[in-house]
């Protein structure tokens, strides 16, 4: 996994190696603005998917520090009654520079997990305001999780965050607002235009472990409707094609920088902008020339 | 592209001391490592479930009850039963110096007493990692 995680050498042809080899593990995104409730929420599904006997993959991510590149993955606190369960694998990951609330190689590390034997993975996001939406693309199933201190109304009806949801969750139910929430939630998705899924709203306390059930049982309603093969084709076609363009551009920008003489080509681009001889726009330009100059004259 | 150095902190055993093992972790992640945080009341088996699945560098254990002698070549027991006994096994607390070394001769790494600078054990982790 770290080789994978690493873009080291030999990552790609493992997981060439490993696709397919079992069918894929779906996957659900729980996502959210930070204190949701995501972990524990996450902690809770996994307990009872347990007891029905699903093998599970869990990957908690987290962010890194933009300015030290080191990080702080805490999310295993909240699940520490998994973590002696041979049959759940977690694995956290720090975003490292990836900005949709994702890193930038959660989607390897499921296909892994599908080949270790997962039935079932389930994607924690980072804490994300409205448009860290990465979740959207790697999840089958997208779980948005919203609490009453999460905003009113109105930034229901906002685009992003709210836009990706398979289903809400309204967590810490008890606490006031919630209906109000709720109701919020379901007067701005009637202003949508009919869809084939409408998102379901499902009330959970995490904490004392109320609404987990419904929360499962709505998953497996959609996955459910995404079996329908009318639904699933297009829609899986759509996925893999964004998923086949995200590929192209990780690798062509994997180790770009450190590709003999790129940094110091960008140290002398930096210098020249800063004293105003060329606009940043032309040192781009110019980077990206000698950049797939270097591509093509390359093996690989 | 090289890879991040891992960190596993975690407590061990009934103390609910915490505060020490925070302190370290943020100085870790200033240091630009991924520290893999747990929380309290870790069991041997769960650090080390912990340890392989998210494939450490090094396992950093604070244990302020006393316990060290006990938990400490356990969880090194275990790790290599289960396979990774070249991850290093470091930490910290309140241990005398004779038990500092008699786990050090049991194949523990350096261990870190109270007033250590948290640069000394980054270095000592950097070091060991390279």
């Amino acid at each position: 996994m770290s080789l994978v995680e690493n873009g080291a050498p030999g990552a790609d042809a493992l997981l060439d190696e490993v696709y397919g080899a079992r069918p894929p593990a779906p996957r659900v995104g729980i996502t959210g603005p930070p204190g949701a409730g995501k972990s524990t929420l996450v902690a809770e599904m996994a307990l009872l998917l347990r007891r029905q006997g699903r093998r599970l993959g869990v990957i908690a991510v987290d962010p890194t520090s933009p300015y030290t590149g080191g990080a702080i993955l805490g999310d295993r606190v909240r699940m520490s009654e998994l973590s002696t369960d041979p049959g759940v694998f977690i694995r956290s990951m720090a975003t490292r520079g990836s900005l949709g609330g994702l890193a930038a190689r959660t989607e390897e590390l499921c296909e892994l997990l599908s080949a270790w034997g997962s039935d079932l993975t389930l994607i924690e996001t980072v804490g994300v305001g409205q448009s860290e939406l990465d979740v959207a693309q790697a999840a089958d199933t997208t779980v948005v999780v919203l609490t009453p201190e999460s905003g009113d109304a109105i930034q229901s009806l906002k685009a992003g965050l709210m836009e990706i949801a398979d289903i809400f969750v309204v967590n810490k139910a008890d606490h006031a607002g919630a209906d109000q929430l709720a109701a919020g939630i379901r007067s701005a998705l009637g202003l949508r235009a009919p869809a084939a899924w409408r998102p379901p709203i499902v009330k959970t306390i995490a904490t004392e472990r109320q609404g987990i059930e419904e929360l499962n049982e709505a998953i497996e309603k959609h996955r459910a409707h995404l079996g329908d093969p009318g639904v699933s084709e297009g829609l899986r076609r759509e996925k893999i094609r964004a998923r086949l363009k995200n590929a192209v551009r990780e690798r062509l920008l994997e180790g770009a920088w450190e590709r003999k003489g790129l940094g110091a080509l960008l140290d002398r681009a930096a210098d020249q902008v800063l004293h105003g001889t060329i606009s940043p726009y032309r040192a781009a330009r110019d980077l990206i020339e000698r950049m797939t100059d270097h591509g093509e004259r390359s093996p690989n | 592209m090289a890879g991040k150095i891992r960190v596993l902190v975690a407590k061990a055993g009934l103390d609910g001391h915490d505060r020490g093992a925070k302190v370290v972790a943020s100085a870790m992640r200033d240091a630009g490592f991924e520290v893999i945080y747990t929380g309290l009341h870790q069991t041997p088996e769960m650090i080390v479930q912990a340890a392989i699945q998210e494939d450490v560098d090094a396992v950093a254990l604070s244990i302020l009850s006393g316990a060290h002698m006990t938990l400490f070549p356990r969880v090194l027991a275990l790790m290599r039963e289960k396979g990774i006994g070249d991850v290093l096994l470091t930490g910290g607390g309140i241990i005398p110096k004779e038990d500092m070394a008699s786990l050090k001769q049991a194949g523990v790494g350096q261990l870190f007493g109270p007033g250590t600078p948290t640069t000394a054990i980054i270095d000592y982790i950097r070091g060991a990692s390279e």
